[in-house]
């Protein structure tokens, strides 16, 4: 019988521990904003001076950095130190002592791990993306509302997507523990790698052609690229299930992969310290 | 009935080695070599319901490596092992929802909540019912004296709270089978008592089967009706305090306290363990009454003192005598 009460009670715990960081979260506040703005100077200036139309509105370029900054930690390119001292430790036995399933706790907690500082994030910079830019004179530079309510709620689908597939990748990243003991050599991969191709850095549409058919065909699309555009109206509602179909099916073999990783990680655990 | 049975059960584990050193770091980069480590050796034992078992041995002798794999934390590489009929590892989850796990280097309670909250999260995890939970909850607060720093964060909490808090959130989900790993390291001697007092109590309270691994023998003779050791991964004895001694340390202490320390003869110096201006120890292996009535007749005795020799010096003999044997 699968029952979600331990899995919920370990995102809400987590949850309310990470929900503490306020420094973190102030200091995550600003440097989301400066960022914002000054990626949108520079597309700006490379709009102003387009030779060719581009392939996305300035609009839709506005939302989709907006969006990133606000979303910002919702990005898998870090991990949780948490469970990496777990591993450390040797506190990972007592991870494997609790009645849960060892990929959907982990789950659990790399959920809250996820959407926790986001949360605490997110409000002040969507206020400022929102109702401060209009204010201050620069309404063109300003986070709007979804084109329409229907691509708000094919957003909100794709969020959810995002989300999960936000996990599924956190979660193969704490698993690499179970060989390397630690997290590091990794995240310098995935801190250069995970938001580049999710569009975080540059709006991949704006990618030359030849990049196209990789960068449509990888995982961390689904990161930015799909809800994102889904919101500003980028891609059309018509190719909204495929595009949403696309990111639960990466989501899907991810999961598959993290779990077939932990039955592996299982027959050769070795504790630390003892 | 036993409720654990253990057979044959052999753990090695793979250790990449690398020599010391700058040379060895980047050497072992190329070519790394391994070394297997034999945590155990066919251990076989079993435990019935309801008993008090002290597992002790040496640092390395492979005892947290046996309750890992009891517990389904670990595969091991050969052997057969139930507990509670099931196979720890292979069931994990349903094994692991009837046994109760103390690692006393290591905390199970989330380090930046509360205790309370800590015990709240276990209640879900282990899908308590809510009235059992409280009732055992509240019974555990009142017995282990928890209820002054039940809202502190464990990060905050002295060894000795923090170790007694442990001990109830193993107890929470009300199990059969308790494993405590050193469940008294480093605690003061009163928190050490109200431990000792506390595991002897439940376990006769609620016929729980206790599986101890401690290098504190006080522990043993408090609270355990019975002892393995093992020694470099093979078991070396499965049995009584009594067989323990009666196999390693039949001797006597006998304290004499000296009238004055002239008049003192200087024999049997071999037989001496202690010897002070007013006190002399022996220990003797056989013919006590004998050596009794040698000791009254020829020295100045104020006072004599019969008794077991400490069961420390009992286990370290046993340790020289079987590292000698093998």
């Amino acid at each position: 019988m699968i029952s979600w009460r331990g899995y919920l009670a370990v995102v809400v715990a987590r949850f309310r521990v990470l929900l503490q960081y306020r420094a973190a979260a102030v200091a995550g506040i600003v440097t989301q904003i400066f960022w914002g703005c000054i990626k949108i100077m520079v597309l700006a200036a490379f709009f102003a001076v387009a030779v060719e139309t581009p392939p996305m509105t300035f609009e839709a370029v506005v939302v989709y950095i907006w969006l990133g900054q606000v979303f910002l930690g919702l990005l898998p390119w870090n991990h949780d130190s948490e469970l990496e001292e777990l591993f450390r430790s040797g506190g990972v036995a007592y991870e494997l002592l609790r009645p849960l399933d060892l990929y959907w706790f982990w789950f659990a907690r790399t959920l809250a791990f996820r959407t926790a500082p986001t949360l605490l994030r997110m409000l002040p910079g969507t206020l400022f993306a929102v109702a401060i830019l209009p204010v201050i004179g620069l309404p063109e530079w300003a986070l709007t509302a979804p084109a329409s309510v229907m691509h708000g709620l094919v957003f909100l689908v794709s969020f959810i997507g995002m989300v999960l597939l936000s996990c599924a990748v956190s979660i193969l990243i704490s698993i690499s523990m179970f060989w390397m003991l630690e997290a590091r050599g990794l995240v310098v991969i995935t801190t250069g790698v995970v938001p580049v191709l999710s569009g975080m850095v540059v709006p991949l549409p704006l990618f030359p052609d030849w990049a196209q058919p990789f960068l449509q065909a990888q995982p961390f699309r689904g990161l930015c690229d799909v809800p994102f555009r889904l919101y500003s109206g980028d891609i059309p509602l018509e190719l909204a299930g495929q595009e949403i179909a696309f990111q639960f099916a990466w989501v899907l073999v991810l999961i598959l992969l993290g779990y077939a990783l932990i039955a592996h990680a299982r027959k050769r655990v070795v504790v630390q310290g003892g | 009935m036993s409720i654990i049975q253990v057979e044959g059960l052999t753990k090695s584990f793979r250790i990449a080695e690398r020599k010391a050193g700058f040379f060895g770091a980047v050497s072992g980069l190329f070519s790394r070599h391994y070394r297997n480590v034999e945590a155990l050796r066919d251990v076989s034992f079993e435990i019935n319901a309801g008993e008090l078992v002290g597992y002790i041995g040496p640092n390395g002798a492979g005892k947290s490596t046996t309750i890992k794999i009891l517990a389904g934390i670990l595969v091991p590489s050969s052997g057969r092992c139930e507990v509670n009929g099931r196979v720890p590892w292979r069931q994990r989850r349903d094994h692991v929802a009837s046994i109760g796990v103390v690692f006393g280097q290591r905390t199970q309670l989330w380090w930046d909540l509360p205790v309370i909250e800590s015990f709240d999260l276990l209640r879900d995890i282990y899908r308590v019912s809510q009235d059992r939970y409280v009732a055992t909850r509240d019974e555990l607060i009142e017995l282990l004296d928890l209820r002054d720093f039940l809202d502190t964060p464990v990060r905050q909490l002295s060894l000795g709270q923090r170790v007694r808090c442990d001990i109830a959130a193993s107890l929470l989900h009300e199990p059969t089978i308790v494993f405590l790993d050193e469940p008294t390291i480093g605690l003061d001697a009163v928190s050490q008592l109200s431990v000792r007092a506390f595991i002897k109590q439940i376990a006769e309270e609620r016929h729980v089967t206790v599986l101890l691994t401690t290098h504190d023998l006080d522990d043993i003779e408090a609270i355990c009706d019975r002892l393995i050791v093992i020694n470099d991964g093979n078991l070396l004895l499965d049995g009584t305090i009594d067989d323990l001694r009666s196999r390693y340390g039949d001797g006597r202490y006998i304290a004499v306290e000296l009238e004055s320390f002239k008049d003192v003869p200087h024999e049997h110096e071999d037989l001496v363990v202690e010897r002070s201006d007013s006190h002399i120890l022996f220990c003797i292996e056989n013919d006590v009454p004998a050596f009794i009535n040698h000791v009254l007749a020829e020295y100045p005795v104020k006072d004599l003192l019969v008794t077991h020799p400490p069961i420390e010096r009992v286990v370290a003999s046993m340790y020289q005598t079987e590292r000698i044997a093998s």
